[in-house]
């Protein structure tokens, strides 16, 4: 069983509303960080090891610290709920059933870092969840933790909602502050880095929902003690959203030091693979990092168990291994067809391109319209080369990290399953009707048959 | 602006609330919340006569609303109809049978993606991840999401919209 510092109370009715929350022990990590200095705060972020839970797992208290600081000018903080991308839906759980831990974790953070004035940018679709935070911040505001003065302490925080309106790439910092500024999402060139010029030019961290809820228990437990849990560089708990072929898909609270095998088959996680089929591939951490096989997800290339933290998942880099990413775990089993679900991704990526590059604008029109082809029976052999090299050109070719995000679903694909994009170019009937299957896939994943 | 465009009292009093979240000077920054409730109010779209309405609102020029409506896609450049289906068909849910419902949805109502029936009801727009992967496949109604969805409870669902019994807000 897992250790859980986050959904701990999420099974508890009322757990959504202040008084519920507080009976639990809510907010006494605030009122312990406001005896603290922002200093000592930062220190025990920084102790925790914690890593930013949104995709990238940059260390979260080496972001706080790169903070400017001028007196006289305002800082913020900006929670980053834009959650668009596919496979992932933790931070919906988080805002929908524990809306006052990321309050909770916000007042803390706005502590820490100088913040008056907060803001939480959601994703438009999200529509009903502003109704759910704004009551909220109102029942913490009626209790003293919101507003001005709070417990007496001197320090004023007030906290917004913003709705986006249906844009992925305001998932990327610089783009939701162009966003919440107003304005198209087009993503700035860095530096200046938003610690620096961010929000209306001020500086600004951004951070994800997990990420600033995950603030609570460092400063409950200390963060020393959070370091504890998990295994090396991964520290503390993670939430992984599981969906896809699965029995039981939902939200779970990981602390990674559990294996791939044990997720996906046992009981208390994903409870196996929907229909008694056998696991294909996977997409572990939402759909921009690669995809893989069910041999290389579930064993490294040296036989070892692959487990689920950010070391383990990306050993071998992306010849072998995969990424952490957001937790977005995304099961396909033997009947998917693996040239559709890429040319879904990459229809995604191309509708959500905001234009700005033109690798990216171009580059991920061209590869949908490839895979298109292909899996409507009329590709050729060389477009199977073409296409990796244009998402070749896309990578790193770009303002913003999209690019690499449409590229990367293309590039291992190619890379784990060229015979089945092969099988679709010399077998233009069959791939209309009948998919391609597990073909040499199957034998490597013995360890599945006890729980097939 | 157009004189016969104009918010409601209560949705002006909201508007005012908005620009007050941000600092003196930066108003524009209500725009998006702003359009929101300008698409809600003024039938489902953004005319260009309720786009110039808003930037009097803010304060900005027309084309810095044009700019912000046309980039994002909730906000909808021309009319729709009184419900519009918005089916996610991105990765989790193509795995989980979202084309089915597509499908189903266009032969039934007899409409291709974008399009609206005749009697100005029902309006289709496949959607690219809606964040409900794990309760796929799944189409938002106005303010919710439907989950789960079969073949059987999207049919059920139709109806209910044509008897006036789904909500929307």
């Amino acid at each position: 069983m897992s250790k859980k510092l986050l959904l701990k109370d999420a099974h508890i009715e009322g757990i959504r509303y202040f008084e519920t929350y507080r009976r639990q022990g809510g907010y006494t990590a605030a009122e312990k960080a406001l005896k603290m200095t922002p200093d000592e705060i930062l220190e025990e972020v920084k102790a925790s090891g914690l890593r930013g839970r949104g995709g990238a797992g940059f260390p979260t208290g080496m972001k706080w610290s790169f903070l400017a600081k001028p007196e006289g000018v305002p800082r913020h903080l900006v929670v980053n709920a834009d959650e668009s991308e596919p496979g992932t839906f933790k931070d919906r759980y988080l805002m929908e059933f524990l809306p006052h831990l990321l309050i909770e974790g916000m007042l803390i953070s706005s502590y820490c870092l100088g913040s008056n004035t907060s803001y939480i940018y959601i994703r438009g679709e999200y529509s009903w969840i502003p109704d759910i935070l704004e009551e909220a911040i109102e029942e913490a505001k009626a209790a003293g933790f919101l507003g001005k003065n709070i417990l007496g302490t001197g320090f004023d925080l007030e906290i917004y909602v913003q709705r986006g309106a249906g844009a992925y790439i305001c998932g990327e910092e610089t783009a939701l502050l162009e966003s919440l500024e107003g304005k198209r999402g087009n993503p700035r060139l860095k530096p200046p880095f938003p610690a620096v010029k961010g929000l209306w030019e001020r500086p600004t961290v951004v951070n994800n929902v997990e990420s600033i809820a995950a603030i609570v228990p460092i400063i409950d437990i200390t963060g020393a003690e959070y370091a504890k849990i998990g295994v090396g560089r991964s520290t503390g708990t993670k939430l992984i959203s599981a969906c896809g072929n699965i029995n039981k898909p939902g939200v779970y609270e990981i602390d990674m030091t559990i294996t791939v095998e044990e997720f996906i088959y046992s009981d208390e996680y994903c409870g196996g693979i929907k229909d008694g089929k056998r696991l294909k591939a996977c997409i572990p951490g939402g759909s921009s990092v690669p995809i893989v096989p069910a041999n290389l997800l579930l064993r490294t290339v040296n036989g070892e168990p692959r487990y689920m933290n950010y070391e383990s998942l990306a050993d071998g880099g992306f010849a072998t291994g995969t990424m952490m990413g957001s937790g977005g775990f995304i099961v396909l089993d033997e009947d998917q067809c693996i040239v559709e679900h890429t040319m879904t991704l990459a229809r995604f990526y191309n509708h959500e391109s905001c234009g700005q590059c033109t690798p990216c604008r171009e580059g991920t029109g061209w590869m949908y319209k490839i895979l298109k082809k292909i899996e409507n029976g009329q590709g050729k052999m060389e477009d199977i080369d073409l296409l990796w090299d244009i998402q070749r050109k896309i990578e790193g070719n770009t303002i913003c990290p999209l690019g690499d995000a449409a590229a990367w679903p293309v590039a291992a694909a190619i890379r784990h399953f060229r015979d089945e994009f092969e099988w679709h170019v010399k077998n233009p009937e069959l791939c209309l009707t009948q998919n391609y299957g597990l073909a040499h896939y199957a034998d490597p994943i013995p360890a599945v048959e006890k729980n097939a | 602006m157009s004189e016969t465009i104009a918010f409601k009292p209560e949705s002006l009093a909201q508007v005012h609330k908005i620009i007050a979240r941000y600092p003196e000077g930066r108003q524009k920054s209500a725009l998006i919340p702003v359009l929101h409730l300008a698409q809600k109010e003024f039938g489902g779209w953004l005319d260009v006569p309720v786009m110039d309405y808003v930037a009097g609102l803010l304060s900005i020029k027309p084309i810095e609303v044009y700019e912000v409506a046309t980039f994002y896609t909730m906000f909808n450049m021309k009319p729709v109809g009184k419900y519009v289906l918005e089916v996610c068909r991105t990765g989790p849910c193509m795995v989980s049978g979202s084309e089915k419902i597509l499908n189903h949805i266009r032969t039934k109502l007899n409409i291709k993606d974008g399009e609206t029936t005749e009697d100005g009801m029902f309006t289709l727009k496949p959607a690219e991840c809606l964040g409900a992967c794990g309760y796929a496949p799944m189409m938002q109604l106005g303010k919710f999401f439907h989950e789960n969805l079969t073949i059987e409870k999207v049919d059920e669902i139709l109806e209910l919209c044509r008897q006036g019994q789904v909500a929307l807000d």
